[in-house]
C-alpha cells in the first residue's frame, strides 16, 4: 500500500494497518464500536470515535502534517473546501457560530511586511491541553498521535475550546442533519479536525492533503513522522520547520516551513 | 442576655410574595434552558470565539460566593469568634444554596445537559474541571455534616470545631479549584497565572460575605427579627478587609502581567482600549466594587450606619459580577496570539477582538440560578431551625460594648 504525493513520489507503505479493509458485521458487533454507535438523526447512524477508532492506532506511528507555506497561496482554499465536503461541516451563514475544522489564515510580518498564507487546524499535539482539561475524557489522543473527541461522552462544557492554543475547535451551535457516517457530529458537542482518521485507518491520506495535491500546490505533506523513510520525516530532517506556539512545549504533529 | 433560640421562619404575605417571585424566575430559567436545548446555543450570544458567557459569570459568581458565605460559620467555630456563632447555621445553609444555584446554571448551560450522568461517572483525573466536580459534591457533604453537628443537641463544641475546620479547609480547596480553572489555561495570556487561586479565594471572601449580609439583614427585616447595628458594623468592617484584599490581588495580577512584554497586548485591552471591558474594569470592578465600598464601610462617621454597610454589600456584588465579566468574557474577547510578531486574519476571526452580546435566555438562566439559591435558602429556613429569634447586639455580643474587633 502506498500513497501518491507531489511529483508522483510516494509515501512509504503505512505499516501500522495491515488489514484496514471494511469490517464485517460480526467484527463490528464484537467491537467496542458497536457500543459507541448512536443515532443522531433519523436514518443516520454514526460512530462516535469510540473504541474502534482508538484500536486502529499503532503506537509506533506518529501521524503528522508538514505545511510548506511557500507553496500555499492566499487565494486558494482547496484544503478547506475538501475538508468541509469530506466531513460535512459547512457555512450556514452564521460565521461566528459555524464550525471550521480547518481555516486559511493570512499573516503579515509586523517587522518586515512579508505576507504569508497557511492553513490552521487541530495541531494534534503530543501533549494536548484539550485532553488535559476535558473533565470526562471525551477529548483523547490515539496512540498514533491523532487527537479526537468521543462524541458519546462530550458534555459540551467547551473547556477544551478555552484550553486550545490554536482555536482549532468548534462547538456545534445548531441542530444538524445529513452527517457523514464516518465523521460523527452532533449538536451540543465539540469537534475539530480528525486528520481524516477514517481515511488514514484505511490507508488513505487526509482530504485536505489530497485536494492540495490535486491542484498542484503540494503544500501539505502527510505521513508518519516516526518513520525515517517517510517523506515527511525526510523533509523535517532536511529543512527547518517550526511548531505554532512552540513555547508551550506541546510538540504538535503539524509543522510549518518557510514561516 | 437571652439564650440563642433558633426557630423556623413563618410565612408572612411578604415572604410568600417573594417566594412566588423567585419561583417565577426559576420557571423562566427552566424555559430558557429548554429553549436553548431545543434550538442549540445559536440562540445565545456565545460563539466559537466567546465560548463561555453570561451563564458562566453567574455560575462562577454563585460558586465563589458559596464558599465565601461559609466564612461566617468558620469565623465562629474555627476561629472562636462568638458573636458570629448565632449566624453560623445560616452561613452554612446559604453556602449550600449558593453552590446549588451556581452548579444548576453551569450544568444547564452545557451543550448536552442530558449527559450530566456522564460527568458524574467518567472522570479524567488530570482535569481541574473533573477535580472540581469532587470538590463541589464534597462541599455539599462536608457543609451538610457541619450544619448537622451545629444543629444536633448534645454534640460537643470540639466536634463542631473539627468539622468546621474541615469545612473551612474544603472551601479553601474549592475556591482554589475554581480559580485554577482559569489559572491553568496555559494558552491564554488573560488567565494563565498562579495568582488566580488566591485571587478567587479573596474574591469569595468578599462576594460571599456581601451576599450573606444582604440575605441576613433582609430575612431579619421580613421576619421581624432584631439585627444589632454593632453586629452589622462588625460584618461591614470585615467586608472592607476582604474588598481591600481583592483590590490588592487584582493590582498584583495586572502589574505582573504588565511586566511581561508578551502580555502587554491583553493588558492594554483590559485596562485601556477594551471598550465595555475597560469601563467595567475601572468603573464596575475597581470603583463600584472596590473603592466606594471601602469608603462606605471605613468612613469615620458614616461607616457605622446600616445603610452604608448594606449599600457597600450591594456594590461589592455588582463589582463582583463586573469583575467576573471582565475576567471571563473580556479574557476571551482578546484574540489568541497564535502567531506572535504577525498580524493575522481569517474567516474564523483570527486576530480580531471578539464581540459578545448576552441574549435573554442567558440572562434568564443566570437570574434563575440566583433565584434558586435564594429560594433554597428560604426553604431551608422554613423547614429547619436556622435563624435565631433575635440577633440583637445584647444577645450576640454582650461583652463587647464598643463594637470593635472583627
Amino acid at each position: 500500500m502506498s500513497c501518491s504525493l507531489k511529483n508522483g513520489s510516494e509515501l512509504p507503505a503505512l505499516k501500522f494497518n495491515k488489514k484496514p479493509t471494511e469490517m464485517g458485521r460480526r467484527e463490528f458487533m464484537r467491537s467496542g464500536a458497536a457500543l459507541a454507535t448512536i443515532t443522531l438523526a433519523p436514518g443516520v447512524t454514526l460512530m462516535a470515535f469510540g473504541g474502534k477508532a482508538e484500536a486502529n492506532a499503532n503506537p509506533a506511528t506518529r501521524w503528522g502534517l508538514l505545511v510548506d507555506t511557500n507553496k500555499c497561496t492566499p487565494d486558494c482554499d482547496a484544503c478547506v473546501t475538501a475538508c468541509s465536503t469530506e466531513n460535512g461541516w459547512k457555512d450556514t451563514g452564521h460565521p461566528e457560530t459555524d464550525a471550521q475544522w480547518i481555516r486559511k489564515v493570512d499573516l503579515v510580518d509586523l517587522a518586515t511586511g512579508r505576507e504569508t498564507s497557511l492553513p490552521v487546524m487541530c495541531q494534534h499535539c503530543e501533549n494536548p491541553p484539550c485532553v488535559d482539561v476535558c473533565p470526562t475524557g471525551a477529548s483523547f489522543k490515539r496512540a498514533d498521535g491523532i487527537v479526537l473527541v468521543d462524541k458519546h461522552i462530550c458534555i459540551g462544557c467547551r473547556y477544551c475550546m478555552m484550553a486550545c492554543p490554536y482555536k482549532a475547535r468548534s462547538f456545534v451551535h445548531e441542530p444538524l442533519t445529513g452527517q457523514k457516517s464516518y465523521a460523527p457530529r452532533g449538536i451540543g458537542t465539540v469537534e475539530s479536525c480528525t486528520l481524516c482518521v477514517h481515511r488514514v485507518d484505511s490507508g488513505r491520506i487526509p482530504a485536505c492533503v489530497e485536494a492540495c495535491d490535486a491542484i498542484g500546490h503540494r503544500a501539505l505533506i502527510f505521513g508518519d513522522m516516526n518513520d525515517p523513510e517517510s517523506d515527511i520525516a525526510k523533509r523535517l530532517l532536511a529543512y527547518p520547520s517550526l511548531a505554532l506556539r512552540d513555547d508551550l512545549g506541546l510538540n504538535p504533529g503539524v509543522r510549518y516551513t518557510s514561516l | 442576655m437571652q439564650r440563642t433560640i433558633y426557630r423556623e421562619i413563618k410565612l408572612t404575605p411578604q415572604i410568600i410574595q417573594l417566594a412566588v417571585l423567585l419561583v417565577v424566575f426559576i420557571l423562566a430559567a427552566g424555559g430558557a434552558e429548554l429553549y436553548i436545548e431545543e434550538y442549540g446555543h445559536i440562540v445565545t450570544g456565545m460563539t466559537n470565539q466567546i465560548v463561555w458567557g453570561l451563564p458562566h459569570v453567574f455560575a462562577i459568581f454563585l460558586i465563589v460566593a458559596a464558599s465565601g458565605a461559609l466564612n461566617v460559620a468558620s469565623i465562629a467555630s474555627v476561629f472562636g469568634k462568638s458573636p458570629y456563632k448565632p449566624l453560623a447555621r445560616l452561613s452554612g445553609l446559604l453556602a449550600l444554596a449558593l453552590l446549588a444555584g451556581g452548579l444548576a446554571v453551569l450544568v444547564l448551560d452545557l451543550g448536552r445537559p442530558d449527559r450530566l450522568i456522564v460527568a458524574m461517572t467518567k472522570y479524567n483525573f488530570v482535569s481541574i474541571f473533573a477535580w472540581n466536580i469532587y470538590l463541589y459534591t464534597g462541599f455539599f457533604a462536608v457543609v451538610g455534616i457541619y450544619l448537622y453537628v451545629q444543629m444536633e443537641r448534645g454534640i460537643s463544641p470540639s466536634v463542631v470545631k473539627v468539622v468546621g475546620t474541615a469545612a473551612f479547609l474544603w472551601r479553601l480547596a474549592l475556591t482554589t479549584g475554581t480559580g485554577s480553572i482559569f489559572g491553568w489555561l496555559v494558552a491564554r495570556d488573560a488567565y494563565n497565572s498562579a495568582i488566580m487561586a488566591p485571587l478567587f479565594i479573596v474574591m469569595s471572601f468578599a462576594f460571599g460575605l456581601a451576599v450573606f449580609i444582604l440575605v441576613v439583614k433582609s430575612i431579619c427585616g421580613l421576619t421581624g427579627r432584631a439585627f444589632g447595628a454593632r453586629l452589622l458594623h462588625r460584618l461591614g468592617r470585615l467586608l472592607g478587609i476582604f474588598v481591600a484584599g481583592v483590590l490588592f490581588f487584582v493590582a498584583v495580577q495586572h502589574l505582573t502581567n504588565l511586566y511581561s512584554a508578551q502580555r502587554i497586548g491583553v493588558e492594554r485591552f483590559i485596562l485601556l482600549s477594551g471598550g465595555i471591558y475597560t469601563q467595567l474594569f475601572w468603573f464596575g470592578q475597581v470603583l463600584i466594587g472596590g473603592i466606594i465600598p471601602l469608603v462606605l464601610v471605613y468612613h469615620p462617621t458614616g461607616g457605622a450606619k446600616p445603610a452604608s454597610i448594606l449599600t457597600a454589600s450591594a456594590l461589592v456584588i455588582i463589582g463582583g459580577f463586573a469583575q467576573l465579566y471582565v475576567l471571563i468574557v473580556g479574557g476571551q474577547a482578546y484574540p489568541l496570539d497564535i502567531f506572535p510578531g504577525f498580524a493575522a486574519s481569517s474567516s474564523f476571526f483570527d486576530g480580531q477582538i471578539n464581540t459578545y452580546t448576552p441574549s435573554l435566555p442567558e440572562i434568564l438562566l443566570g437570574l434563575g440560578g440566583v433565584a434558586l439559591a435564594l429560594a433554597l435558602t428560604g426553604f431551608g429556613m422554613k423547614i429547619l431551625r436556622i435563624l435565631p429569634t433575635t440577633l440583637s447586639d445584647v444577645n450576640v455580643d454582650p461583652l463587647n460594648n464598643s463594637g470593635k474587633g472583627a
